[in-house]
């Protein structure tokens, strides 16, 4: 008996404790790598962060600085749901198509999206800070329940990054990128946008976590379905 | 006729005669007399059971597409390009129905609803798939890359419409509570006997079109490999 006992440590060791371990190291190599080739490449993400700029203060010339409340909102949203696609759009699209057979022998498929998902994520979040920035400096700050508002922005943000990475690789592997990348995202995109500006409108009237906890709920439901389908899916489209 | 054809194709009758059966029933039949709704009840043998149809048929492809990168097998994939193509032609059909009773019961053809934007939603969803398959020119490719989209939009899409009714105060459309596919547990016993076989009915014509067109693009498919090869 006193066998089997180790057979299980040792199954644990061999088998589980390195591919957690291989991961992990994997994992923190490809993010080191994004976050490398986003600094030499910094006039891509400057281009998103103008992208960002330039619709804002076209929405406030074309509102003329004065706007109400459920369109700040929608604006918001909006213009954030662009740049998103904007800066996702890139992440598969930059990388050029040999450098992919690299990466097929390096890393495992589903290692490669989950990294890509994070540093999108955190991307994002980054995107929707900036532009929650300008956003009021320029059509002003009406959010009541600023706490909620931005766990609702953080979620959104990670939901945005968990659909968009699977479309971006799907439409990198397809010509006319960007035009595919509108077409396949909005679709999909379109629920969880739905949930979220709900969510959202309902803390710039100030609310409770209890109300807005079944659109919460909500995002989070569907980015883990969104990062599962990910993982499954992913590995058919990367071997070219 | 002979023997073999008609064991073959008795399913093919028995789906006309159930249309048959629910066109003239659902235009002569007794419905119960409801307020707003009057005699416009009818079109929930038509409305109801062509986005069942829809949804049966996007199902169908939702299983070749995972079999498609399974076995990866070419032909799976141009299965379930058929049955996308058949669900979006009866997608298109239960919006009609739906608007034109929108239009005599609501006032207006399109209200801003949940249920209606939803609907929308998922056109836009699979029409976007017809896009993506247009756009990669690799056979091989254009099958792999269309599978993967083809489960990804109909498990978010179905997420979609099972959830976020629920979530929104209020839908003007029937079917309370969520899917409104569901609820009609509670039609008036007279209506049953019409509303089944409309649901069959639809459901074997939906896979009839699908077979009729999986055929006539696979006849291309040859023709086209034969063309390249000469």
């Amino acid at each position: 008996m006193a066998y089997s006992g180790n057979f299980v440590y040792l199954c644990l060791i061999a088998g589980f404790y390195p591919n957690v371990m291989k991961t992990i190291v994997e994992l923190n190599a490809l993010l080191r790598k994004e976050m490398m080739l986003e600094w030499r490449r910094q006039s891509a993400l400057g281009g998103v962060v103008l992208y960002l700029f330039s619709m804002v203060f076209l929405a406030y010339l074309a509102f003329d600085g004065r706007i109400n409340t459920e369109t700040w909102n929608a604006l918001f949203w909006l213009i954030l749901l662009f740049s998103a696609m904007n800066a996702i759009m890139k992440a598969f699209i930059q990388e050029s198509e040999r450098r992919h057979i690299f990466y097929y022998v390096m890393v495992s498929p589903a290692t490669f999206i989950n990294a890509k998902i994070i540093y999108n994520t955190g991307l994002l979040i980054g995107l929707a800070i900036a532009g929650f920035l300008v956003f009021t400096a320029f059509l002003g700050n009406p959010v009541q329940s600023f706490f909620l508002f931005f766990i609702n922005l953080i979620a959104g943000m990670v939901g945005f990054s968990s659909i968009l990475c699977l479309v971006s690789a799907i439409a990198s592997r397809a010509r006319n990128n960007f035009t595919l990348m509108a077409v396949l995202g909005f679709p999909l995109i379109l629920p969880l946008l739905l949930v979220l500006i709900r969510v959202s409108g309902q803390t710039i009237y100030g609310t409770t976590f209890s109300a807005v906890a079944p659109g919460l709920i909500t995002t989070l439901l569907l980015t883990a379905i969104a990062i599962t389908l990910s993982n499954v899916l992913f590995p058919y489209i990367w071997k070219d | 006729m002979k023997t073999q054809d008609f064991r073959k194709n008795w399913w093919k009758i028995a789906g006309i005669m159930l249309l048959v059966w629910v066109i003239a029933g659902g235009l002569l039949f007794d419905v119960p007399q409801l307020p707003v709704l009057h005699e416009t009840i009818r079109n929930i043998y038509f409305h109801v059971g062509m986005w069942f149809g829809m949804i049966f048929i996007l199902f169908v492809g939702l299983v070749f597409s995972i079999r498609h990168l399974l076995r990866n097998d070419p032909s799976d994939d141009l299965k379930a390009y058929a049955a996308v193509q058949v669900g979006l032609f009866f997608g298109a059909l239960g919006l009609l129905t739906g608007m034109v009773w929108a239009k005599f019961t609501w006032g207006s053809f399109w209200v801003n609803d949940p249920k209606l934007n939803g609907a929308v939603v998922g056109i836009l969803t699979y029409l976007a798939y017809l896009v993506l398959r247009g756009s990669v020119d690799d056979r091989e490719k254009k099958a792999r890359l269309a599978a993967v989209y083809n489960v990804f939009a109909f498990v978010l899409f179905f997420i979609f419409i099972m959830i976020i009714p629920r979530l929104a105060t209020a839908s003007i459309h029937p079917g309370l509570d969520g899917n409104p596919a569901l609820s009609t547990g509670d039609l008036a016993p007279e209506m049953r006997k019409v509303f089944f076989p409309a649901i069959a009915g639809w459901f074997i014509i939906a896979w009839w079109l699908y077979t009729i067109l999986y055929r006539t693009m696979r006849i291309h498919w040859k023709i086209e490999e034969l063309t390249e090869n000469s």
